[in-house]
């Protein structure tokens, strides 16, 4: 029977049988086990159904721990129920779990496996978080390609029912789970064979009912917890048998054979290789390879980890193992050996004293570990530990894929050893994110993996910048199946379709001989050749490459599709490629797009078409020379001025060359410079801001706004000007403590993003022209050269200090302040990251900062560079990322930390007068540090403090200066989005403002959790459309502020930059100054919430007129004064919600989808707004 | 009392047709038009330009930021489908309409495209409606495009859609013909079944202190009745096509100025919007008030009786006219 073919990935391919085989699906966003939630969601909404014909429930919970308790609800209720997670979120399960597995419950969970965070977030894929989950009693089932996933996915459930074992359905994060495969899809026939319906009639049957009530969850004594516990041996006894029986069935069913260790190789293997997961694909390409040539390698594929059958382990080797070597995806410091490697040790161990073994000589056993985090894992490094195997003696505990030149783990391996399936095509496509390239890739994968015979695969890698994000598809299509996991080595086929990469990246270092590449050009084909840096042109002479080259940002211009290539190089792939005759594969195209975009409308349908018919008429054939011409070569990655470590190891990253970095270029724990942003000269804007200083009216407004800080302003002697550029543009200062002094903006262009709110919020207009104004978008490049030299020469002009002669309480002043937060990774336009550079230039010289998980921690300190920074004097925000679930308790250990440090400097100073000497003693313990004098004053004495006594060996006088700077006032900042504040980290934000203690709580609310892709929270307004909320959010915003305005001590303020900076400013300023715990909670533009970013500001204004987002402000400082403490600093709604919210696409798209509900939601929210008008009009208009 | 006429050869129980405006964006909006007494509905229009900028924002929406990083690859969940970007919603609501209420229901269309304007139209009659309104809402803001051109675009328009649907097709107008006596006689001769005078186009403002331009429409008056009552009465027997009087219908005087001037059916929707639907009931009564005070019988009978054709001074209609007021202006400013 012909089955149905799908290219989907690894998540739909679990999602899709866990849909089908679940009644309750509870979800909960993180990275890269999402899609799946994601899935399921959109499937319910759509109402597809389940194998018994009904439409399981799926609700997002609060956290992955709110999850699991959930599941262990609906498992006692007797529903069959599952979950998708990763990481951080199956640690917070785990207490669950046990009790899950210890009341011998059948439920699956599935797991795109990632790293746990350590030294360093990941979001990518090893091992380390089911390793993690070992002991809780699950069964493990190891998938290691999206075939496998969909498979597995489907034996889990099978199993589970039958061994009443909970079972952890594993595949890899991203490499699985985002890989993209021409897989076979289980009909719903199938699917149901392997679910055994009397043993679902069993499950309910197991369920709490009060007719006929039993119980669970008893406390047991020491007198029999141990023999309770004991007793579940059985179920794991049966496990392995029950899990190959569904195997066999699984087997007769598809032909697809599976056992819980799979060995192939050579049939008299000597060396052989223990792993599981995808990185056996590569292993099992490797070894065929190596067979073929001779070699006496195998591989043992590991699918049933736990529990783990020592006899079927035993089963699967030859006997005449000489060597064999465990491969583990985790690291577990300290132990004597990895999970994986430990237990094959073990087993071997066991048999040779027991006699059992099958091995004609006793095996060497090695263990090591590979790719952690995604590290690439190629045939390279499999054949490095099949050499490595063949030595006398090999080395154990080792590494693969890195070069640990500091405790000399690694394997060395030869890079230039390729599998490559020679047939077929193997292409690389380097894009940006904004650019579709991949999203054309996708649907190039689903062409020729549904439309022909050929199998398909595709991975894609992504940098970690929001804005600019450079992205790299890795295709390949062939006729037979393709276990590669790994990136192209050997490409026949390479796209760029930005042409500024030739200069950044070695974009042709993988394409083979005679490989075709075809380039994105602004330069016509007779041109493009004198514009490439010399070494690609020498590359593209020594490769005899074929050369083509398209203008296809002007075909999108033409076609109205602005600056989305993506099907006018998708058009070009497949005209040059081959793979498929060119008019059917136009045809295909076509037929795609219809099928891509036809529900989004037919105009979007013709563009595309459009822009397919106009591709072909602007590709060319580059005729190529016979030598290198060009004299120019690509510039370094940064300046040759960047420090140390950033040119050492910043540059490499930067240059796409981090994998070729050694173990000691690292530091051992986490700890990174600041102030790195700056040399990632990213140029990324093709429009940037032009100041016009006669219209300036100096408000401030643009520096105030920019989400960059890429565009500044300063007040300078005149004398200073001595020196500057030509082009350097001054007014002179209109600022009334700073008389006599010029003023100037600056735009860092190739820092900007040409996100455009700075022009937008400019109000100085000509008044003649309006359409001119104070600021006006124009092209980059023409200006680069120029507006560099300005901007060195801006930085060299002194930054206001903050010696209380100016007050920094307004708009306008505090443009003046240095932002110590710049040229983050955040989306052009961001809406949070203004409120996060206000903190910096009010408070990040004193400032540590606790960031919550999520795009603040990401924009914030995802490596390459780190875009917090320092001023003059050194210093600058101090920054650190826990978890997600936990910033706000995080933030108020720092808080006690301080206090406590401060405490014992204040008590030691008292202890060391004599050594000190009373005036600064005095004076130290004096100062209150209200103000921004106050605290340089205390600068100062405590410098005067070390000085005096420097060079001391005094224990205490030593013990003062490791603790004097907690003398200076710090300033403690717990940042994150609304999916902490209102969901994971609820529970500890409402502790730490109960807590009293001083810190300042800044949720950058987006409404949804926008680094995982726009799913819903409870700061999600009713009636839009989230991830997780397809249908629309039927239930109200969490109106967490009012919430924490009933403690009564806490500073409280709700605030949107966009309708009003001042008030803004003010909050800031208020709830630094009050010494207890303040919330500030601000509107943050996003586009999850589907606008024009440019515009973000305005939608804030909306948001505050229509009544959604009331400005307030409540001040304990107030109540004790005897005033009302809450203020409400907006005014009246002005709008109806209707003309706020259908501005944005979350809102609109349900008007589209959904008509009836949408009016309804808009009339409950309405109401919504309404009665909590009255509500904050009631608490200000109070008397006390 | 007989106050049923007919438009384009549909039955109408009496002449007074909302219409098209947001009051028929929803089938309980055009039940309440029904149940008020209109003798037929004028659905709001479908606008081919604002389906494709729906279309087109609504994707670039869904496209922006997606695939950009690994984490987010896009910011809003799959939609199996979006009625509100294509016509899909409001053929479903014309098809509702159909079947929900007995008043003939006639589609309003405002094409952009050549395909458009045909494609559409065999939409809304394949979903039911008794007739369709030619929404030609065009601003030739251009100085290189000819008065010719702007004529023949309506008039292919029309030959177009004629050509496509076999329903009674209405061409709704504006008033700035050089001739438009001529216009109207070759839309007539392309088969127009009724011509509707006049459209209303938006007329931006000037925001003072944002120095920016604003859109606004504004709800028309009585006064704006002239234009269309004088233009009706100039061509009622010259042509065989029916007319509808819109713009400046707020009372039943209005309704019969139009009836008189020679139109079939007076269309109105300001008044409405500013009033409530209950304002169809009221001016029905009153003109059937009048009617019986000034012994009408029926309303064919007043139907072209103030035409140029039919009044004892054709002239009136004609430039004497204005010479004649202006004279009077003079003396009263004396």
């Amino acid at each position: 029977m012909q089955r149905k073919q799908v290219t989907i990935d690894g998540n739909e391919a679990a999602s899709y049988v866990a849909f089908k085989t679940n009644e309750v699906i509870a979800i909960y966003p993180i990275t890269p086990s999402s899609n799946m939630g994601e899935n399921a969601d959109a499937w319910a909404a759509d109402g597809r159904k389940n194998i018994w014909g009904v439409v399981p429930a799926v609700r997002e919970m609060q956290s992955e721990g709110g999850a699991a308790g959930t599941v262990h609800g609906t498992l006692q209720a007797g529903s069959l129920t599952t979950t998708f997670t990763a990481s951080q979120g199956l640690l917070l399960m785990i207490p669950n779990m046990f009790k899950i597995a210890g009341e011998q419950t059948a439920t699956v969970f599935h797991i795109a496996a990632r790293a746990l965070a350590t030294h360093a977030l990941s979001i990518f894929g090893d091992h380390s978080d089911v390793m993690s989950a070992r002991s809780c009693g699950w069964a493990m089932l190891f998938a290691g390609s999206v075939q496998e996933a969909m498979d597995f996915a489907l034996v889990s459930q099978a199993a589970t029912l039958r061994s009443r074992v909970p079972f952890l359905h594993v595949f890899d994060g991203f490499r699985t789970s985002h890989e993209v495969q021409k897989v076979e899809q289980l009909s719903d026939e199938e699917i149901c064979a392997l679910i055994d319906a009397d043993l679902v009639r069993a499950h309910r049957e197991r369920a709490l009912t009060p007719d006929r009530p039993v119980m669970r969850g008893t406390a047991q004594n020491p007198d029999v917890f141990f023999q309770s516990r004991e007793a579940s041996n059985p179920f794991y006894l049966a496990t392995p048998s029950i899990v190959q029986e569904a195997f066999d069935k699984l087997a007769a069913i598809t032909g697809r054979r599976y056992r819980l260790f799979d060995y192939t190789g050579h049939p008299e293997a000597e060396r052989v290789v223990v792993m599981m997961g995808s990185g056996a694909e590569t292993a099992e390409e490797t070894v065929a390879a190596l067979v073929a040539q001779g070699e006496k390698v195998g591989l043992v594929k590991v699918r049933l980890y736990r529990p783990f059958s020592a006899e079927h382990l035993l089963a699967a080797f030859p006997g005449t193992t000489r060597a064999v070597s465990v491969l583990d995806r985790t690291k577990e410091p300290g132990a004597c050996g990895e999970p994986l490697y430990q237990d094959v040790l073990t087993t071997i161990g066991e048999a040779v004293i027991e006699g059992t073994s099958p091995f004609a000589l006793i095996p060497r056993v090695t263990g090591g570990r590979y790719g952690l985090a995604s590290k690439e894992f190629t045939p390279a490094m499999v054949k490095a530990v099949f050499d490595e195997l063949k030595k006398a003696t090999p080395k154990n505990h080792f590494t693969v894929g890195i070069r640990d030149d500091v405790t000399h783990t690694s394997l060395d391996f030869d890079p230039a050893f390729s599998t490559e399936n020679e047939e077929g095509v193997r292409a690389l496509f380097w894009g940006l994110g904004a650019d579709g390239t991949v999203g054309a890739n996708k649907n190039t994968i689903k062409i020729i993996g549904e439309e022909t015979e050929n199998y398909a695969q595709g991975y894609f890698v992504y940098d970690s910048k929001k804005s600019g994000a450079m992205t790299v598809s890795h295709l390949r299509f062939g006729p037979r199946p393709i276990k590669s996991t790994y990136l192209v080595t050997r490409a026949n086929f390479v796209a760029v379709h930005q042409f500024n990469f030739v200069e950044k990246y070695d974009v042709l270092a993988t394409a083979e001989q005679g490989a075709v590449f075809l380039l994105n050009s602004p330069y016509s084909h007779e041109e493009v050749w004198s514009h490439l840096p010399r070494s690609m042109q020498q590359t593209i002479i020594d490769k005899r490459l074929r050369f083509y080259a398209i203008n296809a940002y002007d075909v999108a211009r033409e076609a109205g599709m602005g600056t989305r290539i993506n099907t006018i190089m998708q058009t070009c792939f497949f005209a040059i490629s081959g793979v498929l005759p060119r008019e059917e594969a136009i045809a295909k195209i076509k037929e795609s797009i219809k099928k891509t975009y036809g529900k989004r409308g037919l105009a979007v349908v013709r563009q595309n078409y459009a822009a397919v018919d106009a591709a072909l008429a602007h590709l060319y054939e580059v005729q190529v020379p016979t030598q290198a011409t060009s004299l120019r070569d690509a510039p370094p990655a940064v300046s040759p001025a960047a420090p140390v470590f950033v040119q050492n190891v910043t540059a490499e990253i930067l240059a796409g060359r981090g994998d070729q970095l050694p173990v000691s270029a690292f530091p051992a724990d986490g700890t990174y410079p600041t102030a790195t942003a700056q040399w990632e000269k990213r140029n990324i804007a093709l429009d940037v801001p032009v100041w016009e200083p006669d219209l300036c009216i100096e408000c401030g407004k643009c520096v105030f706004v920019c989400p960059h800080a890429s565009i500044r302003a300063k007040v300078f002697d005149a004398e200073d000007l001595s020196d500057a550029p030509e082009q350097f543009k001054h007014i002179p200062a209109k600022f009334k403590e700073l008389p006599d002094k010029r003023y100037t903006i600056q735009v860092a262009v190739e820092d900007c993003t040409g996100c455009r709110l700075c022009v937008e919020v400019c109000p100085a207009k000509d008044k003649s022209q309006p359409s001119r104004k104070s600021l006006n978008m124009r092209p980059q490049l023409p200006l680069r050269e120029q507006e560099r030299k300005n901007w060195d020469y801006f930085l060299r002009l002194p930054d206001v200090t903050k010696n209380g002669a100016v007050k920094y309480d307004n708009v306008k002043n505090v443009q003046l302040l240095q932002p110590l937060f710049e040229f983050s990774g955040a989306c052009a336009g961001c809406g949070e990251t203004p409120y996060v550079s206000l903190l910096t230039r009010l408070f990040g010289d004193r400032a540590l900062i606790a960031n919550a998980t999520g795009c603040s921690s990401i924009y914030g300190g995802n490596l390459p560079t780190t875009p917090y920074t320092i001023n003059a004097e050194g210093r600058g925000p101090a920054w650190s990322n826990s978890l997600f679930e936990d910033n706000a308790e995080f933030g108020l250990g720092m808080r006690l930390a301080l206090d406590q440090q401060n405490g014992y400097a204040r008590a030691l100073l008292e202890r060391l007068r004599p050594t000190v000497g009373d005036a600064l003693a005095d004076g130290l313990l004096s100062n209150k540090q209200l103000d921004n004098r106050d605290i340089n004053t205390q600068r100062e004495l405590v410098a005067a403090l070390k000085a005096k006594l420097a060079g001391s060996f005094e224990p205490e006088v030593r013990d003062l200066l490791s603790v004097a700077d907690a003398l200076v006032k710090k300033s403690v900042w717990i940042v994150g989005g609304d999916g902490w504040a209102y969901d994971i980290g609820f529970g500890g934000l409402d502790h730490v403002v109960a807590s009293g203690a001083n810190v300042n709580i800044l949720v950058l609310d987006t409404e949804v959790y926008s680094n995982t892709g726009g799913q819903s929270s409870k700061s999600t307004p009713m009636g839009a459309v989230a991830k997780f909320a397809a249908s629309g959010k039927a239930t109200p915003k969490k109106d967490l502020g009012i919430m924490a305005t009933k403690y009564g001590n806490v500073y409280v303020s709700q605030v949107a930059m966009g309708a009003s900076d001042a008030q803004t400013m003010k909050a800031f300023t208020e709830a630094e100054a009050h010494e207890g715990p303040s919330l500030i909670i601000a509107y943050s533009h996003c586009i999850a919430h589907g606008i024009d970013i440019a515009k973000g500001l305005n939608q804030q204004k909306l948001a505050v007129e229509s009544g959604h987002w009331p400005l307030y402000r409540y001040n304990p400082a107030r109540a004790e004064r005897g005033e009302n403490p809450f203020q409400l600093d907006s005014s009246d709604p002005k709008i109806p919600l209707r003309d706020y919210i259908y501005t944005e696409t979350r809102y609109r798209m349900l008007q589209q989808s959904d008509p009836e509900v949408a009016r309804f939601l808009l009339g409950r929210a309405q109401e919504a707004v309404n009665v909590r008008w009255r509500q904050y009009k009631q608490l200000a208009e109070r008397k006390l | 009392m007989d106050l049923s006429t007919t438009y384009m050869g549909l039955r109408l129980k009496n002449p007074l047709v909302p219409s098209a405006s947001p009051l028929s964006q929803t089938l309980d909006g055009i039940r309440r038009l029904e149940d008020a007494g209109a003798g037929a509905v004028v659905m709001y229009s479908l606008f081919e330009e604002q389906i494709d900028l729906e279309s087109l924002s609504l994707n670039a929406s869904l496209d922006h930021g997606t695939y950009s990083t690994a984490e987010a690859l896009s910011y809003f969940p799959e939609m199996t489908s979006y009625n509100g970007v294509g016509p899909e919603g409001y053929l479903e609501l014309v098809h509702r309409a159909k079947t929900s209420v007995d008043i003939p229901v006639i589609g309003s269309l405002n094409g952009i495209s050549p395909g458009g304007w045909v494609e559409y139209a065999r939409l809304i009659e394949e979903a039911g409606a008794d007739a369709l309104e030619l929404n030609v809402y065009f601003i030739p803001a251009s100085p290189f495009i000819s008065g010719k051109s702007v004529e023949e675009r309506y008039v292919e328009i029309l030959r177009d859609v004629k050509r496509t649907v076999s329903i009674p097709v209405a061409m709704k107008l504006s008033p700035y013909f050089s001739s438009l006596g001529n216009m109207a006689r070759r839309l007539t001769d392309e088969g127009a079944d009724a011509l509707v005078l006049f459209n209303r186009f938006y007329q931006p403002d000037i925001d003072l202190e944002a120095l920016e331009v604003t859109p606004r429409l504004a709800l028309s008056q009585s006064h704006e009745l002239r234009l269309p009552l004088c233009w009706v009465a100039i061509l009622y027997g010259e042509l065989l096509a029916d007319f509808a009087i819109t713009s400046g219908v707020h009372t039943h005087r209005d309704v019969l100025k139009s009836l008189m001037a020679g139109a079939k059916v007076a269309m109105m929707a300001s008044e409405l919007l500013r009033h409530g639907v209950g304002r169809i009931t009221e001016v029905l009564r009153a003109v059937e008030g009048w009617m019986e005070e000034h012994e009408y019988v029926s309303v064919n009978q007043m139907i072209g009786s103030m035409s140029r054709t039919n009044v004892a001074d054709p002239s009136a209609f004609e430039r004497a006219n204005y010479m004649k007021m202006l004279a009077s202006y003079r003396a009263a400013a004396r």
